[in-house]
């Protein structure tokens, strides 16, 4: 985020969301899915630490700043996921909760947002990967944001009768879109840069440097 | 505020002042686009550094950005822990998740 002359730059909270939200009727039936791309397999916090983590072993300038701010927003998205999630559960009734299946969830974490894929499973570091090679990351990362967007898009076939919940969730399936496109481009990069060294595949230089 | 007051309501301030609100949320609005264009330019300049159209609107929006957020914050309080206030009103204002800035 660029900021101005003695402004700190460091991460910063914005307390406003990327794209706002305001689900003006609850629905915890949609909270129980949409909660897969807060904590699930292809999830905004998956995506956030996949990246913020492999960046630190890129071979150039371009694709450590694509991974940078890429995590950086998918950190954004996580907060918009959670935000769904909270307004479609808060003043439910307990009824509502137990009818929607999140009796379970509702035992162990109350009305807290806890990275949960769809079916229950707590969030697990095996959903990210960093392999320690630029090709293979950036491969990751490709796969990572069309299985994301396949996912959006499943989740708006599901909500397709609440307005509130789609408009965002449109939103969110385009920005994948445009990472896989900016991943794709700091693949290329990489790959020249890997081409116009003598780059050996068994070589036992960790980092590619 | 109730839980049943916070699902109806579209905006914090809607009491207070009709016009006020509407302004408010204008500007908000406009704030969050230039957040976004600034963000998209900065992903694309990330992998197209020599673009020359792309730095100017990126310098273009920073500058309005800016100046936007200065006179929002003035008024409706802060949107980051590094705007200067002689009342700490962070923790006054709702916070995203509960329609804050919206």
């Amino acid at each position: 985020m660029a900021m101005g002359k003695g402004e700190l730059l460091m991460w910063t909270y914005n307390k406003t969301l990327q794209y706002p939200i305001n689900i003006k009727c609850p629905d915890p039936k949609l909270a129980k899915v949409i909660i897969s791309q807060y904590g699930g397999p292809d999830g905004e916090l998956a995506a956030s630490l996949r990246y913020l983590s492999q960046r630190f072993g890129m071979p150039d300038q371009v694709s450590k700043a694509v991974l940078n701010d890429i995590g950086t927003e998918e950190l954004a998205h996580l907060e918009m996921v959670g935000t769904i999630v909270h307004q479609l559960t808060d003043g439910a009734s307990i009824e509502e909760i137990e009818k929607a299946g999140l009796a379970p969830y509702y035992t162990d974490h109350g009305v807290d947002v806890y990275p949960v894929s769809a079916a229950g499973v707590p969030f697990t570091a095996s959903y990210i990967a960093a392999k320690g090679d630029p090709i293979a990351n950036l491969q990751e990362d490709l796969a990572a944001e069309q299985k994301a967007r396949a996912t959006y898009e499943k989740l708006i076939d599901l909500c397709r009768d609440n307005p509130d919940v789609l408009d965002p969730l449109r939103y969110l399936r385009q920005r994948e879109v445009v990472h896989f496109q900016r991943f794709g481009e700091a693949l290329r990069g990489v790959q020249d840069k890997l081409a116009e060294k003598k780059f050996y595949i068994n070589n036992m230089n960790y980092n590619n440097r | 505020m109730s839980v049943e007051e916070n699902r109806n309501c579209k905006c914090e301030c809607e009491q207070d002042n009709k016009v006020n609100c509407d302004l408010r949320r204008e500007m908000i609005q406009e704030i969050r686009c230039l957040e976004f264009a600034i963000t998209e330019l900065a992903l694309y300049l990330d992998t197209h550094s020599e673009d020359e159209k792309a730095l100017c609107l990126h310098r273009k929006y920073c500058k309005k950005l800016k100046e936007l957020k200065d006179k929002y914050q003035k008024v409706y309080g802060p949107l980051t822990i590094n705007f200067p206030c002689n009342k700490w009103r962070w923790i006054e204002m709702p916070w995203p998740w509960e329609r804050g800035n919206y």
